[in-house]
């Protein structure tokens, strides 16, 4: 039994070995010790997603996970989503559709559509509500951001 | 969150162990989705957190034998959700398993920790106690079975012993035709606790199981006997005094914020009217 123990991971790519505490969640740790501060903290009980990243393919919220749990897991976090420094399909939609108003919750909506997106390339209008119905965005800017995955999942299947 | 220390057991027998010696100060870790909130808010202090993922025993699977499907421990809602033989024979633990949360939640959240977690609104239970469920429990004295109906206690509460964990879910895959349908009650679509679950299943002998949660300390099972609920000849007006019966032990709280008891207790008629049409319109189906 452990209070810190030492974990190895792969995050955005990059296999990693970091020494946590075993009281730490994913989420403090991928900001406060890993410094990818593209996760967001806000609700912390699991309603607003704020801080989702994926995790072995699916999306997870990082505040309801202790870090010692992704040892042998693959992380991808927001930071993880651009290719060669450009913006990805998913990202440049959200921006031409001005998805992000005061932006805190975008990271968390494009990691569940990210995940979405991977599992149904081809999602109905209704399959995006529901695949991000666990992120809230307080602008209520739920058209923009729905308009934007589909615009993505278009653009990709092109 | 309060300093605790880890533990990883490999074995069903160390952390039977482990549970024996911590008692009320081990927590047991599985999708954390409840825990987790527990421990940040120090609702809960333990000096150790067990994680059961890594007992190879307890890894997410979803096996079949001798006609009962077995449920592994730390199998989360989207593994039963998307698993072909959980769809074939259990749609309304289907129906339960996809409402569970947000797809982030249904990544993490376990069955055994549903029931574990003993909340009354769990989405879980209604469907488990129609389909006859057991839970299988490891303890200091071995492994026992117990109808999920024994299971499940009160708010908070199971049948668990001191020492002991669930290791698996069973349910015994129906012999004869069956229709089961689940649904609930909530504000608003998306992520919300339920102010009624329900789950209502018919068989062609005139049986009904009908059970539903969240109007009172734990979910309830009625079995209807009489043939009335269970024939589709008969008007569904003609069931609502029978079905209505069947509500007896719903007692919502006053003080819940979700939906006022009067508003549960008429909805709860709605709610197994339409389930028990479904469920009926299935066993239609299954005999052609």
């Amino acid at each position: 039994m452990n209070e810190t123990l030492t974990i190895n991971t792969t995050i955005n790519g990059r296999s990693r070995s970091i020494e946590v505490e075993v009281n730490h969640t994913l989420l403090d740790v991928l900001r406060d010790e890993v410094d990818l501060t593209g996760t967001k903290e806000c609700c912390v009980v699991g309603e607003c997603g704020a801080c989702t990243v994926i995790i072995d393919g699916r999306p997870m919220n990082s505040c309801l996970m202790l870090a010692v749990e992704i040892d042998g897991s693959e992380v991808t976090t927001v930071e993880g989503l651009e290719i060669h420094g450009e913006l990805n399909v998913l990202q440049a939609s959200f921006l031409d559709e001005s998805a992000a108003q005061c932006g805190f919750c975008i990271p968390g909506q494009l990691m569940s559509a990210t995940a979405l997106l991977h599992d149904n390339p081809d999602p109905t209008v209704e399959q995006v509500q529901e695949g991000l119905a666990g992120n809230l965005c307080r602008c209520a800017g739920y058209e923009q951001i729905t308009k934007a995955v589909l615009a993505a999942a278009k653009e990709a299947m092109r | 969150m309060n300093r605790f220390q880890y533990a990883r057991p490999e074995t069903v027998a160390e952390a039977v162990a482990l549970l024996e010696e911590y008692g009320d100060d081990a927590r047991l870790l599985a999708g954390g989705t409840d825990l987790v909130i527990e421990l940040r808010n120090r609702w809960v202090e333990p000096k150790v957190v067990i994680d059961l993922k890594h007992i190879p025993e307890l890894t997410p699977s979803i096996t079949v034998r001798d006609d009962v499907l077995s449920i592994s421990a730390s199998t989360v809602m989207t593994d039963i959700a998307e698993d072909e033989l959980v769809q074939r024979h259990f749609p309304a633990l289907v129906e339960a398993a996809v409402v569970v949360g947000s797809v982030q939640i249904r990544a993490r959240a376990t069955l055994a920790g549903n029931i574990c977690n003993g909340s009354p609104a769990a989405d879980t239970s209604p469907p488990l106690l129609v389909y006859d469920a057991v839970v299988v429990i490891a303890g200091p004295e071995g492994t026992r079975r117990t109808p999920v109906d024994d299971f499940i206690v009160g708010p908070g509460k199971t049948s668990l012993g001191r020492g002991e964990l669930v290791t698996a879910v069973e349910l015994p895959i129906p012999q004869r035709p069956f229709g089961a349908a689940y649904t609930r009650l909530t504000r608003r679509r998306g992520t919300d606790l339920a102010s009624i679950t329900l789950c209502c299943g018919v068989d062609t002998d005139g049986h009904t199981r009908l059970a539903y949660g969240s109007v009172g300390p734990r979910a309830f099972l009625e079995i209807d006997d009489t043939g009335t609920l269970a024939d589709p000849s008969v008007s569904i007006e003609e069931k609502v005094a029978p079905l209505d019966q069947l509500f007896h032990r719903a007692s919502p709280s006053p003080k819940s914020l979700r939906a006022s008891p009067d508003y549960r207790l008429a909805m709860l008629r709605v709610l197994g009217a339409r389930a028990l049409e479904t469920a009926l319109g299935r066993l239609t189906k299954e005999q052609v």
